[in-house]
């Protein structure tokens, strides 16, 4: 037995890992989450702002990392559209275009009767330049972006024809996988022009963004948990959101999250059980 | 001679950028670079995509190991070249509805995009998924408590693992709340002690000092090497000394 | 017998009367008051294409008015010298805000501005007029950056010493760096094996620095294994590393005397896109099994999958990145890893040339001033926090964060 354990073939963990993570998901095993402070400073962030607000959606992922900040994504999206907030979405990413598509098809098909193209939401799109695109759409949007995604004159569109740059924004609504992103927007838009904004970023960038809250970052989501608690405040706040399944996908991830940090925690005794047995055996000899 | 026209090159540039960050003048001068290195860039991604057609044609051709990958590889470099470029199903866009080209090469239900769909996104989300199982055998085979400085690293990865999820508050919400009713009167009163506070301070506080002091250091290093390939002391990307 | 409601005359009149008191539509409101005290000055630091133009609030633009009276201001200039010269609308300004920077004027041109307030009804104030023509001023330093300079001045300079007293012959101590000595080791092992040699240069491109440390350790590489006849491979994730790269392996190959035994085609292109070239390289490392693997350069998530692949065929794995969420990664999974710093260090340290080597120790300096500005700036903090008044240290902090650490400083 202690042979096996020493020689164990990584297969054996890559399905016990396969297995800890499916079981939870296939059995719909969840756990309530009490949302931080930091989350709750997200939320009343967006919660706050009068109905109609200019919000930034600037979506910077692509779908390597969809599976942790899609729930995030989703959830800011609901939540500024049950405050009818104005959404201009934007990306600096290219990979990013399909995922700005998926939440304009949430306010499509879930909101779809308070929000219009053109007059409640529109599509930047992409816009290489990176951290460039931030510096010149603080200025002067249309410099960079005459049209919208779908090739319409921005002059031509009711909620873009008086738009001069992002300083009209009451808040930015940033969800980022890595650069350019969070920090960027932080450093050449909020910080430098006073803009309220709130980031959601992945548990390895979180870190690296902590200096910047609370003063020029109002709130940080920092992983799938992060998430998890963003849509759990959401559901408490707005109860009608808990009949639809689509709202709690970072809550539906803890159950999984949760099993295997624990199976990880069990590898790590494991192996250090291992680790000293096999030490006092060599010492024994 | 081969050696001098590009060090020359390297150094006059790169003091000239960096004069160029204090003389208004010339600060647009790192932009109008950048655009230059693009416009390389994009050059020798053809030279790259050339590149990568010969070396698989070539171990098609001989029959080498693993010469049936190649032969995915070119088929899905050519169908995805020809199927983006020629935009098959891409309706004209509202605005130019004339011109047959007009749309988006992304468009929802284009040949792309479907590619994109069905083929690129699962298949990203996949290497990115297969982390979790790495980062798994990973902890078994190198989180091993061979010394002080390992235990710390230990207990701390125990903290944040459990803290990050409902363990971290199932584990020590109420027993911290009773413990403090206890002592103190004050269910909150050792409420800093919980897992999920104590990862954010974790996080917030020695992680991302430590993360600064290394950064630190890298900015310093950067500095140093930039310099030494400016000023013509560090030739070895340009390869050997004679 | 049935009656009309009304007399057809008297109906007439009456729609037109109706028609006249409504069909001009509410009535308009007044127009809000003009702004006052126009002011336009050179916009500092900068290469004379800039203006701010400042005033004071129209008397209708009060923060509580409700309803609001002003919307915004519409800032408009002309040309002065140019008789013939219209009023154009360069910028708008949101209500309360009272000054507005114009960066597109042309160097040397003298401008006429004005300032309109504009209510939400669109109707416009009489234009508020600057009381002269102003033109942009050049300046040929930008002011703000001169701590950024001066502390870049002394890090350059300590570099540059250490290097001339590197090179008067004295020597300097600089400590071991075991991923740096391990690299010799990790290609004689190869050789014994009969295996190759995997370089990944990481998955940005040329204009890294992290990438040009990198192919500098390639080029150390290179040489040992054209020295001892071990095949090494380096597939890239950019065409410009490419290229580099196989003129930097074909000079190693050159010095070591083994030019017949460079093959070009073993340094090669996969796609510029992270996951697929991760998802090639990691095949690559399991069909053909290398002894050896290195990875010099910037990783992202692709980090762990390089360095998980590596471990389970056997190989000896060296591992440099200046990516700080990709080091634990690296520390984890392969046998050495160069951290920041060691990692640009290695060009100096494998050359082993008493110049390169002296620049390490210039880089100390700049860690020296960098401690240094931390310990100070926490000091005054904390006594600022302290004091209870409100006077020179709460005034120094401030300097110091926002003209040596901050915008003005070292923040670009």
């Amino acid at each position: 037995m202690g042979d096996f354990f020493t020689n164990l073939d990584r297969r054996w963990i890559f399905l016990g890992m396969g297995i800890v993570v499916a079981l939870p998901m296939l059995l719909g095993l969840s756990f309530p989450e009490e949302p931080s402070d930091m989350v709750r400073d997200v939320f009343a962030a967006v919660d706050t702002l009068p109905e109609g607000s200019n919000i930034l959606m600037a979506y910077d992922y692509d779908p390597a990392t969809k599976g942790e900040l899609e729930p995030m994504a989703a959830a800011f999206t609901r939540h500024c559209a049950k405050k009818k907030h104005k959404l201009y979405f934007i990306t600096l990413w290219p990979a990013a275009v399909p995922m700005l598509r998926q939440n304009i098809d949430i306010l499509e098909s879930e909101f779809g009767d308070d929000y219009t193209y053109g007059e409640n939401y529109v599509n930047l799109g992409f816009r290489p330049g990176n951290e460039g695109v931030i510096k010149v759409v603080v200025t002067d949007l249309k410099e960079l972006y005459g049209n919208d995604v779908n090739g319409q004159d921005l002059q031509k569109i009711p909620m873009t024809r008086n738009l001069k740059n992002i300083q009209q924004m009451d808040l930015i609504v940033n969800v980022s996988a890595g650069t350019p992103g969070a920090k960027e927007w932080v450093q050449y838009a909020a910080s430098k022009y006073e803009i309220k904004m709130v980031a959601g970023v992945t548990g390895v960038g979180a870190p690296a963004l902590y200096p910047y809250v609370p003063a020029q970052l109002t709130g940080l989501l920092g992983a799938i948990k992060a998430a998890a608690e963003y849509e759990q405040t959401l559901i408490d706040a707005y109860p009608e959101f808990a009949e639809n399944p689509a709202t709690n996908e970072a809550l539906r991830r803890m159950g999984p999250q949760l099993i295997a940090h624990i199976y990880i925690v069990a590898l790590i005794i494991l192996g250090n059980c291992i680790y000293f047995t096999d030490k006092r055996r060599g010492a024994a000899r | 001679m081969k050696r001098t026209v590009p060090l020359c090159i390297a150094a006059l540039v790169g003091f000239v950028l960096i004069l160029s960050e204090f003389i208004p003048f010339a600060q647009s001068w790192g932009r109008t670079a950048m655009i230059w290195f693009d416009i390389l860039a994009a050059f020798a991604f053809v030279l790259g995509g050339a590149n990568l057609l010969k070396i698989h044609l070539l171990k098609i051709s001989s029959q080498r190991v693993g010469w049936g990958y190649s032969v995915i590889t070119v088929a899905a470099f050519t169908i995805t070249m020809v199927i983006g470029l020629g935009k098959f199903g891409v309706t004209p866009s509202e605005s130019f509805p004339q011109f047959t080209w007009s749309g988006d090469y992304l468009q929802d239900g284009s040949g792309f995009w479907w590619m994109y769909q069905y083929v690129y996104l699962p298949l990203a989300s996949t290497m990115f998924a297969l982390l979790a199982f790495y980062i798994a055998s990973a902890a078994f085979r190198a989180f091993r408590a061979k010394n002080t400085e390992a235990i710390i690293l230990l207990v701390t990865a125990f903290i944040v693992l459990l803290g990050r999820t409902y363990a971290g508050i199932w584990l020590t919400a109420d027993p911290l709340a009773w413990l403090g009713q206890t002592l103190y009167g004050d269910p909150q009163a050792l409420a800093m002690f919980r897992l999920d506070v104590v990862v954010e301070m974790i996080m917030g506080v020695f992680n991302m000092a430590g993360n600064r002091a290394i950064m630190i250091g890298i900015a310093l290093g950067i500095v140093a090497l930039s310099l030494k390939v400016l000023l013509g002391v560090d030739r070895s990307y340009l390869g050997s000394e004679e | 017998m049935t009656r009309s409601t009304s007399h057809p005359q008297s109906s007439r009149l009456a729609v037109l009367a109706v028609l006249l008191l409504t069909g001009s539509g509410p009535l308009a409101a007044a127009p809000p008051r003009p702004p006052s005290q126009v002011t336009v000055t050179d916009l500092p630091n900068d290469d004379g294409t800039g203006l701010v133009v400042r005033w004071n609030v129209s008397p209708d633009d009060k923060p509580d008015a409700q309803p609001r009276v002003v919307g915004q201001y519409d800032v408009e200039r002309k040309d002065a010298a140019d008789k013939n010269a219209e009023f154009e609308l360069i910028g708008e300004a949101n209500f309360g805000e009272t000054s507005l920077e114009d960066k597109k004027c042309e160097r040397g041109i003298a401008y006429l501005y004005r300032v309109i307030a504009v209510g939400l009804d669109k109707s416009k104030s009489e234009a508020a007029m600057a009381a002269k023509p102003v033109t942009g001023v050049l300046q040929w330093i930008d002011g703000t950056r001169l701590w950024f300079g001066l502390i870049g001045v002394v890090v350059c300079g300590a570099v540059v010493s250490f290097i001339r007293i590197a090179q008067s012959g004295r020597e300097l101590k600089i400590r071991k760096i075991a991923g740096l000595e391990a690299v010799d080791e990790a290609v004689g092992r190869a050789t014994e094996m009969g295996r190759s040699c995997l370089f990944v240069p990481g998955i940005l491109d040329i204009n890294d620095m992290q990438t040009v440390s990198g192919i500098t350790v390639l080029s150390h590489v290179a040489g040992l294994a054209a020295e001892y006849d071990a095949q090494l491979e380096v597939p890239t994730s950019r065409s410009l590393v490419m290229t580099t790269a196989r003129e930097t392996v074909q000079a190693a190959y050159l010095k070591a005397g083994r030019p017949d035994a460079y093959n070009e085609d073993n340094v090669y292109y996969l796609t510029d896109e992270q996951f697929g070239y991760v998802a090639a390289v990691t095949g690559t490392m399991v069909r053909d099994e290398p002894a050896a693997c290195f990875y010099m350069g910037a990783f992202f998530a692709e980090s762990l999958i390089l360095a998980e692949t590596g471990n389970s065929i056997g190989a000896i794995q060296v591992a440099g990145t200046a990516m700080p969420s990709q080091l634990p990664f690296f520390v984890a999974a392969c046998d050495y890893t160069l951290i920041g710093e060691e990692f640009f260090a290695a060009s100096a340290y494998l050359s082993g040339e008493v110049h390169q080597l002296g620049s390490l120790k210039g880089q100390d300096v700049g860690k020296l001033i960098g401690g240094g500005l931390i310990v100070i700036g926490c000091l005054l903090a904390t006594l600022a926090s302290l004091s209870a008044e409100d006077g020179g240290l709460s005034g120094a902090v401030s300097y110091l964060k926002d003209h040596i650490l901050g915008d003005g400083g070292l923040l670009p």
